[in-house]
């Protein structure tokens, strides 16, 4: 039986489900708080991958043989649950499974920017964009001599959306916003962005790697144009990414890899492409990832988003509370309960990296560094932060023992 | 317990917070700076070098960074007193380790290396081996 939208989660149940967690490190509990950065694999879907290799490995669209018959129904039938789990109501032609939200981005960069955009043409990002967004328009402004600019955050780390509505004119071709920032959290009003793009004509790229794993996602009711994320955030295997286009647009693109599988006729001058998403799936591609992935969205859609959004907030809350009580730690991002499932900060006295490695020391895995947002940490004034991100299995528990490891680093380096 | 609390042994807490040798030289022979990208780690070291162009007489540095990083760069600066251009050149990796006299994690060891390899590119800068602004470690 389904549980309800609101009953909290079961996370004993839950962590069971995840082997990896039991691991200790040096003989304490491994506490996970990585999540933004890759999460953890349940067991469904670990099942699913041994059961591909160890029972119907083959390549896909080219044999005719049975192995490859139902890898292929596989393969194929995972995309038409992507779409679902995102409401992509075109089902698989609109889904294109990549190798992560870098390449999704990067597609579009290359398929679209490259045939599309010129001098005179506008590119606006947000100051907190990842690097897969950023340095991909970034260097697709110089090869295009397209500009590119850069909507501002404020004190909070809120979108200024007057200057959104300055920067986005009729020379703007495309919006890339990032859907949950990576570093602060925010979570951004995309929709709003959206129609903003669409009336003065131009395209919306939703960078959705900190949405989709967290809370329910529907890219129809946001209108977006294009939409990313990637498989190893929400429970899912490395090496599979999704990009969400509107059939349109995909239709109107040109393929991005060139080779085999992507084609239909090919005489040695010509070559005639295949069908949607086919033509933009060059070579043989993220087979195993690929179904592994729709094991995931059925894992997730079995315990259900909305219940994991409210129980990230809350352990969100709790460790936003809890570390803003101290006078030497800096917290960065929305002040309000309005954010997603992670904390960025930094500890006055001590460098985010040496607060990692003594939390390693607790078995208490964050990321420290720049979170591929150099130019927002720049904005922020600082070279790296730490950041806890949580997921479905985190406890309260968890952050305790990060606040204790904080303690003791604050000692250590007192 | 883990790499990191060994890594924080006295010595390198102790270099973090009392720094040997910090600032900035006045008329130094050479002066170069250096930095992680990702870590947000700098550092900048002067040399002055006694009358035979060879021998380091004075040595100071400066920085910003995590305490690897800087501990490395102070316990390097009191190596380098008396040392001969030929001799920091010949410095690798494992010798900082050894100075630092702790396990540095893997991922780290670009933190510990960063102060000798700005030195040695400071010092090949001078003598005309090579030209860079500055001196990056990954
Ligand atoms: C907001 C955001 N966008 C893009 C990415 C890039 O994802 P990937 O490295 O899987 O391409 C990440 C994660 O690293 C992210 O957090």
């Amino acid at each position: 039986m389904k549980a309800s939208t609101t009953d909290p989660l079961d996370t004993e149940r839950i962590r069971a489900d995840f082997p990896v967690l039991q691991r200790e490190i040096d003989g304490t509990q491994l506490v996970y708080l990585d999540n933004a950065a890759t999460s953890q694999t349940p067991e469904p879907v670990i099942d699913t991958i041994a059961e591909y290799y160890r029972t119907y490995n083959a390549n896909v669209h080219r044999g005719l043989h049975q192995l490859s018959q139902e890898a292929s129904v596989a393969y194929e039938e995972a995309h038409d649950r992507v779409a679902e789990f995102i409401g992509a109501s075109g089902g698989r032609e609109e889904i294109v499974f990549t190798k992560n939200t870098t390449e999704a981005m990067n597609l579009v960069a290359y398929a679209w920017g490259l045939a599309e955009l010129g001098p005179g043409d506008e590119i606006v990002l947000t100051q907190m964009e990842h690097h897969s967004s950023l340095v991909t328009w970034q260097q697709i402004g110089k090869k295009t001599g397209a500009e590119v600019n850069y909507i501002r955050i404020d004190e909070d780390g809120y979108l200024d959306m007057d200057h959104a509505r300055e920067l986005i004119t009729d020379d703007t071709a495309m919006v890339s916003v990032a859907h949950v920032s990576n570093t602060l959290g925010t979570v951004n009003p995309v929709a709003d962005l959206a129609d903003v793009a669409h009336d003065h004509g131009a395209y919306i790229f939703v960078d959705g790697a900190q949405s989709v794993p967290h809370q329910p996602v529907d890219v129809e009711a946001i209108d977006a144009d294009f939409f990313a994320f990637s498989g190893h955030k929400m429970c899912g295997p490395t090496g599979v990414g999704v990009l969400y286009g509107k059939r349109e647009l995909l239709e109107s693109m040109q393929p991005y890899l060139y080779g085999g599988s992507m084609v239909r006729k090919v005489t040695y001058e010509e070559t005639t492409f295949e069908e949607l998403p086919w033509k933009f799936e060059g070579g043989t591609p993220v087979i195993s990832q690929g179904i592994a992935l729709a094991a995931a969205c059925d894992y997730l859609d079995e315990i259900g988003l909305e219940r994991i959004q409210r129980h990230e907030h809350a352990l969100a809350q709790y460790a936003y509370d809890r570390l803003t009580e101290f006078d030497d730690i800096t917290v960065y991002g929305p002040p309000g309960d309005d954010r997603g499932g992670l904390v960025s900060f930094n500890l006055d006295s001590v460098h985010a990296h040496d607060l990692s490695s003594i939390l390693n020391d607790h078995a208490v895995a964050i990321r420290a560094g720049d979170h591929c947002t150099q130019p927002l940490h720049d904005t922020l004034g600082t070279a790296a932060s730490a950041r806890a991100s949580f997921y479905l299995y985190n406890t309260r528990e968890e952050i305790d023992s990060l606040i204790e490891g904080i303690d003791d680093a604050r000692t250590l380096f007192a | 317990m883990g790499l990191g609390s060994d890594m924080y042994r006295q010595q390198i807490l102790d270099h973090y917070k009392n720094p040997r040798n910090y600032g900035e030289l006045e008329d130094p022979t050479f002066s170069h700076t250096g930095e992680n990208p990702t870590c947000g780690d700098t550092i900048r070291i002067d040399i002055v070098l006694a009358d035979d162009e060879e021998t380091i007489e004075r040595v100071a540095f400066s920085g910003d960074g995590c305490a690897i990083s800087q501990a490395s760069a102070s316990l390097l600066t009191e190596q380098l007193r008396g040392m001969t251009l030929t001799e920091l050149h010949e410095l690798d990796r494992d010798d900082v380790i050894d100075m630092l006299g702790v396990e540095i994690s893997p991922m780290r060891v670009k933190c510990a290396v960063l102060a000798e390899k700005v030195a040695q590119d400071g010092a090949k800068i001078h003598t005309g081996e090579f030209e860079i602004d500055t001196t990056q470690t990954e």
